[in-house]
């Protein structure tokens, strides 16, 4: 047995399919000395890997998951362990058609072929299938299975071979030594182990692990449920462990893998049965493995009868018996998201968890990457550990979450779709107000923010047509009318904007300047009172984050960023602060609202409640000042993210409601009306092509293919900058582009309207491919009412990046004419940004 | 007052488990000590029990007696537990032992407590006996007049007394009616020994996981096996892997087996398989990992590639 | 055909590490799960094979949870199900027997005469030895214990166990008891049919007569476990001496 070595520069924990990725990734990486450590024995100690189903369908909605799971399935591949299956997603029901269909246009975005068939491929190719049980399916023909324990087995070895490893099995962590913050030493039932960097990637316990050191991984065991069935006679007499392809009972939520003779059925579909990580049994307690929970067969029932129901034949079959039946133990997370990073706690530890089979390797990767580079080749950004908010790490939040998007795991999932558990838990100083309003509430970060007012209703009748109403079910749901409507009334007269959801911090102290400097791209030295927006890069030019910057003081700024990333941004400062304490970071986050106040007649409103001067000249554009409304004092901002003059008010908690209140009375003769964030985040910026960080920007695009790229840099130095200076001297391997629709008018006749990550493709459907090898898809759909144009944009191979070059959207397995109407940032609406400043 | 202990013979001999209970009856020191045997005791039984202090050996020899029929032989134990007037009646905690003193306890509605291991106290009579399969004690008390107690094997050393006892043999007749001989045992037949092959009745099993390496790796197992007129149980991943059929997996999904030696070369011990072979009497594992769980829950281990092992082993048994 | 009645026990599954409940008084099952015994298994697979179109009623005396281990014998053949609901946390075996026996007369009386009533050797938790003997008592009929097969001609019923001089052999006319020990047959799991099937079979519960005698059980702990006692034979091709001396040793060569 290995002994544990007292030091390493890297322990890895947990020997499951991200744990052995990791190590190898690191080792391929000049890492030298990495020890590995599992409570468990070798080759399987007892984790989720170990009673996985090891299958993989390549396709999903995101792209993040799309091209981690393909780099894994390369990986395995590689590895010798991949066997190629195919796979379908059957259809009981016409809903259920449609969303395969969503599904070919995800499949096409992210380049995996895939195609719609009907019941007749099913059967030829899974002829104990009961025909007349599905009404079409998607055939993915990659699918395939994979062996996770070898895999894992092989990437030890070839670490070990390289002299990178020392694998430690049978040991238990038992504690975590943290030293002012940064990790020192693992403790185990063997000894204590000292590194600078340590690694969670413990599945299901990793939760308890990171407590240990003071930190949180937000993840909750929970159950899925499989059986095995056999021996099948229909099985038994081919070779190897797969030679049918895996099917996908979508509608009954339950999937069907062969495994040798025997029927694998799995399910998704019974009650959410979830666990706390002290709960689960140790190997000895256990029956099987400690996450090989004893079947609860009542819950199974059900899905036995709709499997049986869809392959009566053979799982009806003489001798065939349940052989295997457990509940198997998974992590499910509360946004469905890995939790991937450095936590935000404990420096020097990282958390690789909550990874499914598909994703372990090209997970393993980019983690390794970002461990070496400080950034990884594969957009994490929806997977940062650093993105969660205090409340979203406790239980509660995670059993909420988790126990509702369980059902969803095979579930038809609008994009815009909302959670219904764990609501109304940040709730912005006007909220009764807004509630009195008729507010339909969507939810970011916890915050209860108004997507659209009801009170608007009216607005819809008065626009007409123009607030380009749809037709169709799926594309109208989670949307309304109104909210163009919202659009085109702040365009005439002005609106009132919640946006408590920022996150907003200060950067205080004599080298303040210089931490944000060195953060930023724009020039940071600039006059008391200016207020800068710019990217945050990392090293290699990819976005971090487009954020607002005021300087408040010589030695005070104050950073506004949106709330979904805002724990992200804050990290990435508070990781950049001198050492030698002469910045330091206060998240004043929960200590300020933000109101919009935006609008031709803007400028009229804010004039009625304060004595200041607010003309273009007095209050210019890009400044920033403090405000007497009355005796309220806010800070405001002339900036804007929808293309009109006015501000952003950012306004002390407990004054919030009072300052809302007033702006909507002294409006009332303005026209004004409150707007939700239907406007402030697709309408108002998608005519004015502003990016938004998660959808354009990433850490894979660059200011070069954004358009954001600037003629001249600064003098000093800026994380990023050697990177874009290089990037600006070569041509772009994809350029940002808006495209507009111009007909909706589906075969059915009724008009379509996109929503979100279909694929760009030419006239004659032939694919596009651009220089980094991507297929163009939409990264913001939405409508333009202004423009009377539903406005989509997406990244193009820059020979096609040509304004006024005709391509198709594929929606629905349907193509629609679309036009390169920008190609670069230049708004569709109001290109000289004349409203900004007045001057319309 | 006294106790009885009823003693079984194997091979002409107080078998060893009865050996046990006389040395633990011995020791609760609950008056004169007197053993019962069915049919002949015969001289080294005696003389057993003499060793053990016994001060008298109740025999019992109606002819009926001859064959098993435990209604009538726990009339028997009855019978000299009156005549030694014993309050204390322990047998060994074989088949045979609980079902005799079960059958008194239902006879005479009195409580019986089995596969005890040690005494808590006397007055009362407070046991720890084996639950759970052997995996727990349970503490029971017997508060009946008359206390019935079963000693499970290995519980006690066996071990003579400081001073034998006399072992008067006092031969008695049971009266037996004949509803106590209807469950009686009609004949012997030669236990089955022939179907060595069948993985679950084997007595014999040659394991192998993927430390076999493919399909054409068994060569050695198969030999080996044969050589010891055992079978072949494999692990999930060669069945899997179709190198094997699933006839031969062993393990929560496939058989599971109980032989006197399991000698898995290649298997890890994954728990799915443990689960399959763990009621094996004596484990020889090998492994090239010394560290895989097969390894460390065996009896015997040799760290090794089977494919070096098992050919040398071969030849060593010619 | 044999009207059989399978009487099983609710238990924590024997194969992991022992857990007691938080007060000590039990032995836990939410890690390993729960199940029925090994030979009650056995039982259950016995009495489908010799029923021969008879009613298979399998009985459980325990919590409503152990409708759960009755569904599983449903799910194997058994055609019908009694729970007798109650905590047996102090019931002893002779009160088994008595909740058990008035079953199998009320059961009479309504005009299923049970020809065979089978349990398990032991019970896999508490392993008394005994529930099996004094329901024979209890019910006025022959018993035999350490069963592993049986045969059923006519109303005579030839059942088999291991004895110290071989396999023994008994004849006894039904009505009989009978005590199965694991072994002579392989249960089988169950098929996705049967397990549908045993989901709608019926199961009626009926109250409990209630325990009169009561257990003895005072107390219950868990010993520590003994300590891997593995012997390294040695390493590689060199240690083929020693492992033949081990299966000398073992008796296995011939």
């Amino acid at each position: 047995m290995a002994e544990l070595p007292a030091r390493a520069q890297c322990v890895v924990i947990g020997a499951g399919i991200v744990g052995n990725s990791l190590v190898y990734h690191l080792a391929e990486l000049g890492w030298t000395d990495i020890v590995q450590l599992d409570k468990g024995p070798l080759p399987n100690p007892g984790g989720s890997t170990g009673h996985a189903s090891n299958f993989i369908f390549p396709v999903d909605h995101s792209r993040e998951f799309a091209d981690i799971t393909l780099d894994s399935m390369k990986q395995y591949k590689e590895l010798g362990v991949f066997t190629e299956s195919g796979g379908y997603e059957v259809a009981r029901t016409e809903e259920r058609m449609e969303e395969l269909r969503r599904r070919m246009s995800s499949a096409k975005a992210w380049g995996i072929p895939a195609e719609i068939v009907d019941p007749d491929h099913v059967v030829e190719k899974v002829p104990f299938l009961d025909k007349d049980q599905i009404i079409g399916a998607a055939w993915f023909p990659t699918v395939g299975v994979v062996d996770s324990l070898r895999a894992g087995t092989i990437m030890r070895e070839r670490a070990i071979d390289k002299g990178a490893l020392t694998v430690v099995p049978n040991v238990e962590v038992t504690g975590m030594e943290v030293v002012e913050g940064r990790i020192k030493a693992v403790e185990t039932n063997q000894g204590r182990i000292e590194a600078d960097t340590v690694v969670i990637a413990c599945g299901v316990w990793s939760p308890k692990l990171a407590r240990m050191a003071g930190a949180y991984i937000p993840l909750t065991p929970a159950v899925h449920q499989m059986i095995s069935v056999g021996p099948c006679p229909q099985l038994a007499e081919r070779p190897g462990e797969i030679s049918f392809p895996i099917v996908r009972d979508m509608d009954t939520l339950c999937y069907e893998r062969q495994h040798g003779s025997d029927m694998e059925v799995g399910s998704y579909a019974h009650r959410a049965i979830l666990w706390d990580p002290e709960d689960i049994p140790t190997i000895e307690q256990a029956k099987l493995s400690p996450t090989e929970l004893p079947f609860t067969s009542d819950d199974f029932d059900p899905q036995l009868e709709q499997a049986y129901e869809l392959m009566p034949e053979l799982l009806g079959a003489e001798g065939a018996e349940i052989r295997y039946a457990i509940n198997g133990l998974l992590s499910l997370t509360p946004d469905g998201y890995p939790i991937l990073g450095e936590t935000p706690e404990v420096k020097g530890l990282w958390s690789a968890a909550a990874v499914w089979i598909k994703e372990g390797p090209g997970t393993a990767r980019a983690v390794a990457e970002w461990m070496t580079h400080g950034n990884p080749e594969i957009d994490l950004g929806h997977s940062d550990i650093a993105r969660f908010y205090p409340h979203q790490k406790t239980r509660g939040h995670v059993k909420a979450r988790t126990g509702e998007s369980f059902i969803k795991t095979y579930g038809i999932v609008h994009p815009s779709e909302q959670y219904t558990s764990a609501r109304n838990v940040r709730l912005a100083p006007m909220h009764e107000s807004q509630k009195a309003l008729g507010a339909v509430f969507y939810e970011t970060a916890g915050w209860e923010r108004p997507h659209w007012y009801e009170s608007n209703a009216g607005l819809v009748e008065k626009f007409g047509e123009a607030c380009m109403p749809r037709a169709h079910e799926w594309d109208a749901r989670w949307w309304s009318p109104i909210i163009n409507a919202e659009h085109l009334q702040m365009r005439e007269t002005a609106a009132l904007v919640d946006l408590s959801a920022f996150a907003m911090f200060d950067i205080v102290g004599p080298k303040a300047l210089e931490t944000v400097q060195h953060v930023i791209v724009a020039q940071a030295d600039v006059k008391i009172g200016r207020v800068v927006y710019t990217p945050v890069l990392d090293s290699r030019g990819g976005f971090r984050s487009d954020l607002t910057v005021m300087r408040l003081a010589h030695d005070r700024f104050r950073v506004v960023t949106g709330g979904a990333h805002g724990m992200a941004d804050l990290k990435w400062f508070a990781d950049r602060l001198p050492a030698d304490g002469g910045a330091a970071l206060i998240d004043l986050t929960s200590a300020y609202t933000t109101i919009g106040l935006w609008g031709p007649n803007a400028r009229a409103i804010l004039e009625s409640v304060t004595k200041a001067d607010v003309s273009h000249a007095g209050f210019p554009f890009g400044t920033c000042r403090d405000l007497e409304i009355g005796n309220l004092m806010v800070l405001a901002s002339r900036i804007s993210y929808v293309g009109e003059y006015g501000w952003e008010l950012y306004v002390p908690m407990e004054i919030g409601a009072a300052v809302w209140e007033r702006l909507l009375e002294a409006g009332k003769e303005h026209g004004l009306i409150p707007a939700g964030i239907g406007v402030y985040g697709t309408t108002g910026r998608i005519e004015k092509g502003y990016r938004a960080y998660g959808y354009e920007l990433d850490s894979e695009r660059t200011l070069m293919e954004t358009g954001m790229s600037r003629a001249k840099w600064k003098d000093q130095d800026f994380i990023g900058k050697e990177a874009v200076i290089a990037q600006a001297a070569q041509a772009p391997q994809a350029i940002l582009c808006s495209l507009t629709v111009e007909d909706h008018t589906s075969a059915s006749g009724v008009k379509r309207y996109m929503l979100g990550g279909e694929p760009i493709v030419r006239r004659d459907g032939s694919i596009l491919t651009d220089g980094h090898g991507h297929h163009p898809y939409v990264t913001t759909a939405g409508s333009a009412p202004s423009l009377g144009k539903h406005v989509l944009m997406a990244f193009l191979p820059p020979e096609e990046a040509v304004v006024g070059n005709e391509l198709a959207v594929s929606y629905m397995e349907e193509l629609y004419p679309v036009v390169v109407a920008a190609n670069d940032a230049t708004p569709l609406f109001d290109p000289e940004n004349k409203r900004i400043r007045g001057l319309a | 007052m006294n106790t009885l202990v009823v003693v079984e013979i194997e091979d002409g001999r107080a078998s060893l488990v009865s050996r046990e209970t006389l040395a633990f009856a011995r020791g609760l020191g609950l008056g004169e000590l007197h053993a019962v045997v069915v049919g002949a005791a015969g001289a080294s039984v005696v003389a057993d029990c003499a060793a053990n202090g016994v001060v008298a050996v109740h025999e019992a020899t109606n002819a009926e007696l001859s064959s098993y029929a435990a209604a009538a032989w726990a009339v028997a134990v009855e019978t000299a537990g009156r005549a030694s007037r014993s309050t204390t009646v322990i047998a060994g905690g074989t088949n045979r032992g609980n079902e005799i003193l079960a059958h008194i306890g239902a006879r005479r509605g009195l409580a019986m407590a089995a596969n005890a291991v040690s005494v808590v106290s006397t007055e009362p009579l407070v046991v720890e006996r084996q639950v759970v399969q052997g995996n727990a004690l349970e503490t029971t008390a017997l508060t009946d007049r008359i206390r019935l107690l079963t000693m499970a094997g290995h519980a006690v050393a066996p071990e003579d007394a400081a001073t034998p006892g006399p072992a008067e043999v006092r031969p008695f007749e049971a009266a037996l009616t004949p509803a106590e001989l209807v469950a009686r045992v009609v004949r012997v037949e030669a236990r089955e020994g022939g179907d060595t092959s069948g993985l679950t009745s084997a007595k014999v099993v040659v394991g192998a996981g993927r430390g076999a390496g493919s399909a054409d790796g068994f060569g050695a197992v198969d030999a080996l096996a044969a050589r010891l007129g055992g079978a072949v149980g494999v692990s999930r991943v060669v069945t899997s892997l179709g190198w094997r059929p699933h006839s031969e997996q062993v393990g929560q999904t496939g058989s599971r087996i109980s032989p006197d030696l399991y000698i898995p070369c290649g298997i890890s011990g994954a728990i799915q398989h443990w689960a399959g072979c763990s009621s094996s009497k004596t484990i020889l594992a090998i492994n090239t990992d010394p560290d895989a769980p097969m390894m460390t829950k065996a009896d015997y281990a040799v760290v090794g590639d089977m494919h070096e092992v098992l050919p040398a082993l071969l030849e060593e048994l010619g | 055909m044999t009207n059989v009645l399978v009487c099983i026990k609710r238990v924590p599954d024997p194969t992991g590490e022992v857990v007691l409940t938080a007060d000590g008084s039990a032995v836990d099952g939410r890690f390993a799960g729960w199940t029925m015994s090994a030979h009650e298994e056995a039982a259950v697979e016995i009495a489908t094979q010799v029923a021969d179109g008879g009613t298979v009623t399998v009985l459980s005396v325990g919590l409503a949870e152990a409708e759960e281990q009755l569904r599983s014998a449903l799910a194997v053949g058994a055609t019908d199900a009694v729970l007798v609901e109650t905590d047996t946390l102090g019931h002893g075996p002779a009160d088994i027997a008595e909740e058990i026996a008035a079953v199998v007369r009320s059961r009479e009386a309504g005009g299923t005469a049970y020809d065979l009533v089978l349990l398990g050797n032991d019970a896999a938790d508490t392993g008394d030895f005994q529930v099996g003997v004094r329901l024979a008592y209890a019910l006025g009929r022959p018993v035999v214990t350490g069963i592993q097969t049986i045969a059923v001609e006519g109303a005579t019923a030839t059942f088999k166990g291991e004895g110290p001089d071989g396999t023994e052999v008994f004849e006894l006319g039904m009505p009989c008891v009978a005590t199965v020990l694991e072994g002579g047959v392989s249960p089988r799991y169950p098929s996705v049919v049967g397990r549908m099937k045993a989901k709608k079979a019926p199961l009626e519960t009926v109250a409990a007569v209630g325990a009169s005698k009561g257990a003895g059980r005072v107390g219950l702990r868990v010993p520590p476990p003994p300590p891997s006692e593995v012997v390294v034979l040695g390493e590689g091709a060199a240690a083929a001496p020693k492992v033949v001396e081990v299966l000398k040793q073992l008796g296995v060569l011939s």
